[in-house]
């Protein structure tokens, strides 16, 4: 059992690095940035504040790195969140109770996913154009839901989702953590995760070594707009109302982000969840020092293109290869490391 | 086959022209010369924008940066005014050589790093929208002279419409594009290069420098469209125009460009361009509808289009086929 975990290890070790530098400079401008208090039966303290903001994005990236994974994007999140929060909320203010609410949201997500899955599989829309059509009509869609108003309700059970503990710990946390090592099962214990991979790699010869890719591509399409709805509920429970046209703004981009971050190749093929989501703490770790450090908030949007770039300049394939060269013509030729660079450029095309 | 290529731009005009009619029909008085004039004047600076746009889709990338580099340019464009005794000619010309040169080092990451330009844009949209806030939070007004000269230049129609200098460089710009894309050299390149970067290659075009130049005009147009909305808001603000990269899309698909580059004309975004605006002036006229049903209907419309190209695509693919007589099952 060794050999499978310490390849685990040694993908996400780059995201954990990093991680760990975000948060040693968190704790260098706040040192109590790791003290935990336990008071009204609810765990307090910044490390808490990270996970639980970080919810969202976190929901977000687990749909957006199966979707990339084959070779996609999905534009739409950020719209759906807003539509399955508007959902929710309208059919608590019309007294149901919370559960048929967040189905209602969920089965909202679900269409939307289906609908750019649709799209995308059956009538083959490049990716980006088909989720665009969705990320510019879903806000009106959700307007119109909410009747242009800002949703608010007070209903407990909905609420809990977004704002409430269990067992001292915030729901949110809970929701984005279950639903990620329930889908990382998924994908690794069956042979799906390598099914999705295979699509991403070349969609034809997968089709033609006896994958079904279009039930597969719509099946993807439709988790990420399942994980987009869980996402908008708890967004919208969080602040107790659903904002058509605030919820989920620009979300989609940080999601991408921390995919990108989490190491996974736009061009499709091999993912792994675990590190989008390191990624999307990644994220929250930096907006975290930029708030506690007192910068001016301005800096945010700055220090995450630059964080941006440094990124794509290292995932370069150009870049790659030049360290490979760098690497091979070296005095020292490590035995077991000059393959794997070539290996994955290989896979990239 | 002329046909054929023609046939998205004669159904965005033929569209342009029906939802015309049925305005008129609905409301005549927008048959006046002033709801044409405003139909120019209020949509100058997303039309400028989606000049470059056209050139970046053409050329089969994205550019998503340009709402920020507008912000970024009527903020900038305020604070220096504000600040520094500056002539605000020499601070266009200033923030123009900025935004281009900002779009050429987009470019030039996109394709020294062989990046997507999605993700290289994105991180372009970050950086601008962040400097922007980074100059100032607040809405800064403009108040100089010159400005007040600038926006009372028109030209008045004897029925009353108003066509304001900001509607005359919007048409200027979409001429000298319609030319460039069209007439020259660099024109046929950036065609070229959106049909299929591969084939460009081997047939020896200058991928480096074409690259760079279609960022590096759309950036610029993002900073002409930005002067034009600080003309058309005398402000600058740093979170305005959020969004604008979608409308600019959105105008360029529904103006029949395909969004897989190589194929399309700069002439259909400004329809695309009129069909949007119209769209919202129904909206006003109406005075009953809400205001989201604008995303609504562009978003149908957008999905209407993308099909369109595609049944074309599969029409074309099809008669290709059986022309060759090689039907294989696929």
């Amino acid at each position: 059992m060794a050999g499978p975990k310490s390849s685990v290890l040694r993908r996400i070790m780059p995201q954990l690095v990093i991680l760990g530098a975000a948060l040693l400079l968190n704790v260098l401008v706040f040192p109590d940035f790791f003290h935990v208090d336990f008071r009204n039966g609810r765990l307090f303290g910044n490390v808490i504040d990270v996970l639980n903001r970080g919810a969202p994005v976190a929901l977000l990236c687990i749909g957006m790195t199966l979707v990339i994974a084959t070779r996609g994007i999905d534009l739409s999140v950020g719209a759906v969140m807003a539509i399955a929060g508007a959902t929710a909320a309208s059919v608590v203010t019309d007294g149901y109770g919370w559960g048929t609410a967040l189905l209602a949201a969920l089965a909202a997500g679900a269409l939307c996913g289906l609908w750019n899955g649709v799209l995308v599989a059956l009538l083959k829309i490049q990716p980006i154009v088909a989720t665009l059509v969705l990320m510019v009509a879903g806000r009106g869609i959700a307007q119109l839901i909410t009747e242009g108003k800002i949703l608010t309700f007070s209903n407990e059970g909905l609420i809990h989702l977004g704002a409430g503990t269990i067992l001292g710990v915030p729901t949110p946390i809970l929701i984005w953590m279950a639903l990620g090592a329930a889908v990382i099962w998924v994908v690794r214990r069956t042979a799906l995760g390598m099914l999705i991979e295979a699509i991403g790699i070349n969609e034809r010869s997968s089709r033609l070594a006896g994958i079904n890719s279009r039930v597969l591509l719509v099946c993807v399409y439709l988790v990420s707009g399942l994980c987009a709805a869980l996402a908008g509920v708890i967004v919208a429970a969080d602040i107790k109302g659903a904002d058509a046209n605030n919820a989920g703004l620009w979300l989609e981009l940080d999601a991408i982000l921390a995919v990108v971050i989490g190491g996974n190749s736009l061009l499709g093929g091999r993912f792994s969840i675990l590190a989008s989501l390191i990624g999307a703490l990644i994220i929250q770790s930096v907006n975290s020092v930029i708030l506690l450090s007192g910068m001016p908030p301005e800096f945010n949007l700055v220090i995450k293109a630059l964080l941006i770039l440094a990124i794509l300049v290292i995932q370069s394939p150009r870049i790659t290869y030049l360290m490979y060269m760098l690497r091979a013509s070296g005095p020292q030729p490590q035995p077991d490391r000059p393959p794997m660079p070539k290996a994955r450029k290989e896979e990239a095309r | 086959m002329i046909r054929s290529t023609h046939l998205p731009l004669l159904v965005t005009l033929g569209t342009f022209v029906l939802a015309y009619a049925l305005c008129a029909y609905d409301y005549p008085s927008m048959l006046s010369t002033r709801v044409v004039a405003n139909l120019l004047t209020d949509n100058a600076f997303l039309g400028i924008a989606a000049v470059g746009m056209t050139f970046v889709i053409l050329s089969g990338g994205i550019d998503l940066s340009i709402g920020s580099v507008i912000a970024f340019t009527g903020v900038f464009l305020a604070v220096i005014l504000r600040d520094t005794s500056i002539h605000p000619l020499a601070a266009f010309m200033l923030v123009l050589i900025l935004t281009t040169a900002f779009g050429a080092a987009m470019g030039a990451l996109i394709h020294y790093l062989e990046m997507p330009p999605f993700i290289v844009t994105l991180a372009g949209m970050f950086l601008a929208r962040g400097a922007a806030y980074v100059l100032s939070t607040e809405s800064v007004p403009i108040t100089h002279e010159f400005y007040d000269v600038l926006q009372g230049l028109y030209w008045k129609d004897p029925s009353g419409g108003r066509f304001r200098l900001i509607g005359g460089i919007m048409v200027l710009t979409f001429l000298v594009g319609i030319l460039v894309a069209h007439r020259t050299r660099f024109g046929q390149n950036v065609y070229a290069l959106g049909g299929g970067g591969q084939t460009a290659k081997l047939m020896g075009l200058p991928l480096a420098s074409t690259t760079i130049r279609i960022y590096a005009i759309s950036g610029g147009l993002a900073g002409l469209s930005g002067i034009v909305f600080s003309l058309y808001t005398s402000a600058g603000y740093s979170l305005a125009t959020v969004g604008v990269e979608l409308d600019a899309i959105a105008a360029v698909v529904i103006g029949g460009t395909l969004l897989t580059g190589g194929y399309g004309f700069v002439a259909g975004t400004f329809f695309g361009i009129l069909i949007m605006g119209l769209i919202q002036t129904y909206i006003v006229f109406d005075g009953t509808l809400s205001s989201w049903w604008t995303k609504i209907v562009i978003g149908g419309l957008l999905f209407a289009f993308i099909v369109l190209q595609k049944g074309l695509t599969w029409a074309t693919q099809a008669r290709r086929r059986t022309a060759t007589g090689s039907a294989a099952a696929s």
